[in-house]
């Protein structure tokens, strides 16, 4: 009677577990590869003079940050093999809740705190302040796709215009006065913007708003504010864009441009391509927002320079953390990491990976005596 | 199986076994409604923050209704779209490998159209902004050029080709799997005796497919393309990828850049950066989501039972 049904069905009953076991092994694994951390290397002689330190790190942030990020853990990791650097890039705004909760050590964030979270960060630091460093600087090149045009000038004006959808076709009579001697066809213009958040397209309406506000009235916002144009998702999702469309205009991470044409900006009376010394230049060249921390250097990025060694358009992502830790070890383990990320090889490690521009030698001087001046209660 | 002396009341014999198995069944049916009711509350609650908000700190600034409803138009016009592609393609698809190919080429075919289920959607989204979108450039123009008259064709043509019909022909060929393979069952299941009658009777093929099959198989049909408009509701990442989206527009135009997102979509762009008010307001839209599929579901299921009856 049942014998029979349970003998036919046997092989299932079987198969059952087995592939239950299988698909729960695939899962684990894969949970498992999902969380990098940072493996210690064979040899310790790179990191003898410093004392070993072991422990964890918990960061959160910027996703622009990223990739250095995955290059600065590389890094440390072969300094400090015992140290894990956990890094999510859940982006900014998450980030900076995440340390003003208290669930993370430091945070990466494209924006630094607004005056309120520095009360809040306050409470969090025991009484003590914070630390905004700069450490990751990346210049945004306006890049392009027109055949028969090598070098594009534009000025900020222009710039603007094109973005807001009043220049409509690239023999426009404002583009012609920037371009006197260049041939220009009368393509139509396709202006692609990122669809999603992004700190890139915060600093882009940042540079339109403060360079040209006559043009540009959408504010300095880090969705896009404006209709039509091209939307496209994500740094290399804008690059295909721009290769895919002729006559398309965008806005991406400079070491991510390839073989697109890169406009040079009106800075001052001169044309300026993008590079990693005018990106860290303008940094330097910057205010410093008054009424914070002696320690927190949070940036007003200086978009209307008249110097030509300078390149208003760049990304500048901060570290935040605190100056005093309740913990003696996590105050250790943050110097330690930070000391690493603004050192030379950290700073090359991160544009090895990244492509960022490495901070100047002032910029390094200034965040380390941040960095020493962190303690522990 | 005569009733032993050691159970003298007239319940059935229940064993351990049966016991076990009973137990667990319910157990699984019970956990699913509470997963369900889990999701729900889940979004409810964090969806009140942003219903309860002040507009001016909301995403662009408006209304919470303003936020959703372009977004939900979105939603609709994609799936609408994959689905009046789809279900004629996957029906023509079934009757072919159901009644006119040849054997061994019909059980090729059928194997090869769901691969199509097995490609992951980021895939199609690759495929649809590399491949797809550029060859179908042209296409736009020339339907600018000619057809502008027409509201779905009016507006500047896209130059990259990411726009609303792309990313509907894109969902189509990702829910042509589910819809064709409902169908190659059901136009299977079609009486046989019903077939031979037409056929008896002199009719070709095609008129004994149209007299004894489709009428037969018109409720499967339409839960298959049931169940691909609610994965077409729910797409994410292919949408996100080949479509290029302009906040708060709502616009029938298929064929410029300028596009309302989806529901799905938006969230994927936007969670990643996002905080705060802006995560609440971004599940709200999911929450919207969530009551539409519902919705369209319970739609599906009284057209499928009602034909049910007509078609026993």
């Amino acid at each position: 009677m049942s014998r029979g049904i349970e003998l036919t069905h046997s092989t299932k009953r079987r198969a059952i577990p087995v592939a239950m076991a299988l698909a729960g092994s695939l899962a684990l694994a894969a949970c498992g590869a999902a969380n990098e951390s940072a493996s210690s290397s064979g040899t310790s002689d790179a990191g003898s003079s410093t004392e070993q330190l072991s422990g964890t790190l918990d960061g959160a942030g910027s996703s622009a940050q990223q990739a250095a990020m995955q290059g600065w853990t590389a890094g440390f990791s072969t300094e400090q093999p015992d140290v894990t650097v956990n890094y999510d890039p859940v982006g900014s705004g998450g980030g900076r809740e995440q340390f003003l909760s208290g669930g993370v050590d430091f945070a990466g964030s494209d924006a630094y705190l607004s005056d309120d979270e520095v009360t809040k960060a306050k409470d969090r630091c025991g009484g003590g302040d914070v630390f905004e460093l700069p450490n990751y600087i990346s210049a945004i090149a306006v890049v392009y796709n027109l055949p028969g045009v090598d070098e594009l000038n534009l000025s900020p004006d222009t710039i603007a215009k094109i973005f807001a959808g009043s220049i409509t076709t690239w023999d426009d009579p404002a583009i012609k006065a920037d371009n006197p001697d260049a041939q220009l066809p009368g393509t139509a213009i396709t202006p692609v913007h990122r669809g999603d958040k992004s700190g890139t397209t915060k600093n882009f309406t940042d540079y339109l708003a403060k360079a040209a506000p006559n043009s540009w009235t959408g504010g300095a916002v880090d969705e896009w504010p404006a209709q039509g144009g091209e939307a496209a998702n994500g740094t290399s999702g804008v690059i295909s864009a721009v290769q895919a469309g002729k006559g398309a205009i965008g806005y991406a991470d400079e070491s991510q441009a390839g073989s697109l044409g890169i406009a040079d900006v009106k800075v001052g009376g001169d044309w300026v391509k993008p590079s990693a010394a005018g990106a860290a230049a303008v940094v330097e060249g910057s205010q410093i927002k008054s009424g914070r921390g002696q320690y927190d250097f949070a940036y007003d990025i200086n978009r209307t320079p008249t110097d030509k060694s300078q390149y208003p358009l760049v990304l500048v992502s901060y570290h935040i953390g605190c100056m005093q830790y309740a913990d003696a070890d996590t105050a250790t383990l943050v110097q330690a990491f930070e000391s690493y990320v603004i050192s030379q090889d950290g700073q090359k490690a991160a544009a090895d990976q990244a492509g960022s521009s490495p901070i100047s030698d002032t910029l390094r001087e200034q965040s380390q005596k941040a960095i020493d001046a962190i303690t522990s209660q | 199986m005569t009733t032993t002396s050691q159970s003298p009341d007239r319940r059935s014999v229940r064993r351990l076994g049966d016991r076990l198995f009973s137990g667990s069944a319910t157990g699984a049916g019970v956990l699913i409604l509470l997963v369900l009711a889990g999701v729900a509350t889940f979004l409810v609650a964090q969806s009140i923050p942003a219903l309860t908000a002040d507009p001016a700190d909301l995403p662009q600034g408006g209304s919470l209704a303003a936020y959703i409803w372009p977004l939900l138009f979105g939603t609709l016009l994609a799936a609408t779209i994959a689905l009046l592609v789809a279900t004629p393609l996957a029906v023509g698809i079934a009757l072919f490998v159901t009644y006119y190919a040849p054997r061994r080429l019909a059980q090729g075919l059928g194997y090869l159209v769901d691969l199509l289920a097995a490609i992951p959607s980021i895939v199609y989204g690759f495929w649809g902004i590399a491949w797809l979108a550029p060859r179908l450039v042209p296409f736009y123009e020339w339907l600018d050029e000619h057809a502008s008259w027409i509201p779905f064709f009016a507006g500047p043509a896209s130059a990259t080709g990411k726009t609303m019909l792309t990313a509907g022909i894109v969902l189509a060929i990702m829910i042509l799997p589910i819809i064709s393979a409902i169908s190659r069952e059901v136009f299977r299941q079609a009486p046989a005796l019903h077939r031979e009658a037409a056929l008896a009777l002199g009719a070709t093929r095609w008129e004994m497919i149209r007299m004894a099959v489709l009428p037969y198989g018109r409720s499967g049909v339409i839960g298959g393309a049931m169940l691909g408009l609610g994965r077409a509701l729910g797409e994410t990442l292919a949408i996100a990828i080949v479509l290029s989206v302009s906040p708060g527009v709502v616009s029938v135009n298929l064929i410029s850049s300028t596009n309302p997102s989806t529901i799905a979509a938006n969230v994927a762009l936007n969670f990643p950066d996002s905080s705060g008010l802006a995560v609440n307001a971004l599940i709200a839209s999911g929450l919207a989501l969530f009551v539409i599929t519902f919705a369209v579901n319970f739609f599906a299921r009284a057209i499928v039972n009602r034909r049910a009856e007509f078609s026993e």
